[in-house]
């Protein structure tokens, strides 16, 4: 089983308090992980070391079998780790479209000296990128909503807009911390079903989330953290009765 | 009369080049710079002393724009995390920095004496010196414009607006944020040192004095009644701002209860309550 993120006792300590603790997982190519744990307990900050918007203070992280724990945020997203937000981070004066066009890499376009030259190779670009948006935009259920401004769209609505932001990138790893947070329900089947199909395209998922429905019926395996460590680590089943992982979220009192 | 109007309509031409290189830097990017006048300092100066020495007009005005892109990617460099009123601050500073630079190094401009005899561009056949000159900024400045025209609807635009926005998702696609600020802000930067050259050209005399903060915030204001972010209507806004400043000299001849004094005071006052109702009116709460 090739493992495409491992997470090698990865610290971080912000002043005096230990966010994450000697971490240590691996995520298995191919699959949907869940990383579960109370308020608190690191996952969200695990996010932030592995796509290198923090760096840890000591610990490896491997993407693909090679060292990022040094790299940059931005060099880290070009290798296809890609991350959406806690709290959704659209571009609120763009529109849709503008958000996921701003995704591709290398656009020709992107270069003061374009700026110069004829516009007919940008305009070209452009066409491509355009498609390119358009589809993703179909794909997760945001196609009539290409031309607003992406301050107008409900909170659902712009968790899939960072979701479609990732995939405009064609990643191989998807980082998603709470997908479905201030989601209503049946857009939450929704963005179910829109994960689903990201997972079938061969995207490996990693996903931080509360609702235990959504880890129960997409996760093959769940990570647990507190306290910036891993408590455990199984199916859903086995997670549901682990009696550590009980005591982490209940306080002690075991049911 | 006429001459008037040509005058205070290459004044406006000048402030436009600095007013557009900052509306790259703060309406496109969001990167605030209360000291642009330093990099219209460095493009007057560097223009000044390389047309006495006998360089070209072309020349002379190609090497002052790059110069001040130098200096405006430099001060970019060195800011890398620094926003809004921290880097409004800094970049004050070194619009003083340049200033008093200016004034006390006397071997390399002429200290508080400035540079004088200035060359201007030879004229056109049949066509006076300030028409001639009109003209050559008029060119100049439809260039500027069709250049940050471009800028802000090709990719790089979007770029730079994204930043303005969110930094932190420009990093999470995959790109640098540091490289595109540095761009913005060398752009911004050899705009307004274009316009300094013109400046020195125009004027063929400047001194240090004419290099203060208010020039700085005269574009600024430009910048913010034009919305940030349009080029056309930064443009427009500089016009206005260039009327209100110079236009309003001419009501001497029509108020007679105040005397010069009183009127240079009255002229800022009527830009500081024009600025005031204007942003009243545009920026109201709940616009997006």
């Amino acid at each position: 089983m090739k493992q495409i993120l491992e997470i090698k006792d990865v610290s971080r300590r912000f002043g005096g308090l230990q966010a994450v603790n000697k971490c240590r997982f691996s995520v298995r190519a191919g699959s949907i992980t869940g990383l579960v744990g109370p308020n608190g307990a690191g996952k969200s900050t695990l996010f932030s070391l592995v796509s290198g918007f923090v760096r840890p203070d000591s610990g490896e992280v491997l993407f693909d079998g090679n060292h990022i724990e040094k790299l940059s945020a931005h060099e880290i997203a070009r290798l296809g780790l890609r991350r959406t937000f806690q709290i959704p981070r659209e571009l609120k004066q763009m529109t849709v479209l503008e958000n996921l066009l701003l995704v591709p890499e290398r656009q020709f376009g992107d270069q003061v000296r374009s700026v110069l030259l004829p516009g007919k190779r940008v305009h070209e670009e452009e066409r491509i990128n355009l498609q390119k948006a358009q589809g993703v935009l179909e794909m997760v259920g945001l196609g009539e909503k290409a031309q607003h401004p992406a301050a107008l769209l409900s909170g659902g609505q712009k968790k899939l807009l960072e979701l479609a932001r990732c995939l405009m990138a064609d990643p191989k790893l998807l980082l998603l911390d709470e997908p479905t947070a201030g989601v209503n329900p049946t857009l939450i089947r929704h963005l179910m079903s829109v994960l689903r199909r990201i997972h079938a395209s061969g995207v490996t998922l990693l996903i931080i989330e509360h609702n235990m429905t959504v880890i129960m019926e997409l996760c093959e395996r769940v990570i647990v953290m507190d306290r910036g460590q891993v408590i455990a680590a199984g199916t859903p089943a086995e997670i549901q009765s682990n009696k550590e992982v009980l005591d982490a979220y209940l306080g002690g009192v075991s049911a | 009369m006429i001459d008037y109007l040509i005058a205070i309509l290459i004044f406006a031409g000048i402030y436009g080049f600095v007013a557009l290189g900052l509306n790259i830097q703060w309406g496109l990017t969001g990167l605030i710079n209360l000291g642009q006048v330093a990099f219209f300092a460095v493009g007057a100066y560097t223009f000044a002393l390389l047309s006495k020495a006998g360089v070209p007009f072309l020349l002379a005005v190609a090497v002052a724009t790059t110069l001040s892109g130098v200096f405006g990617a430099a001060v970019a460099m060195f800011t890398p995390r620094l926003r809004e009123d921290y880097l409004a601050i800094v970049t004050l500073g070194f619009s003083e920095f340049v200033r008093l630079v200016l004034l006390n190094e006397k071997w390399l401009a002429g200290g508080p004496d400035g540079v004088a005899g200035v060359p201007r561009p030879a004229s056109f056949p049949g066509l006076g010196s300030e028409t001639s000159f009109l003209i050559v900024t008029a060119l100049a400045l439809a260039f500027a414009f069709w250049f940050t025209r471009r800028i802000e609807r090709y990719p790089i635009g979007r770029t730079l607006k994204a930043i303005r926005e969110d930094e932190g998702v420009v990093t999470s696609v995959g790109k640098v944020a540091l490289a595109y600020k540095t761009k913005a802000f060398l752009l911004g930067a050899a705009l307004a040192g274009l316009g300094g050259a013109f400046f020195a050209s125009y004027l063929s005399y400047i001194s240090p004095d004419m290099f203060g903060p208010n020039v700085s915030i005269y574009v600024l204001a430009a910048v913010l009644i034009g919305a940030q972010g349009s080029s056309v209507a930064t443009l427009l806004s500089t016009a206005l701002v260039a009327a209100l400043l110079e236009g309003t000299r001419l009501l001497k001849d029509y108020i007679t209860f105040v005397d010069g004094v009183e009127l240079a005071a009255l002229r800022l006052m009527v830009l500081g309550l024009a600025l005031i109702a204007i942003v009243m009116v545009r920026y109201r709460p709940g616009r997006p």
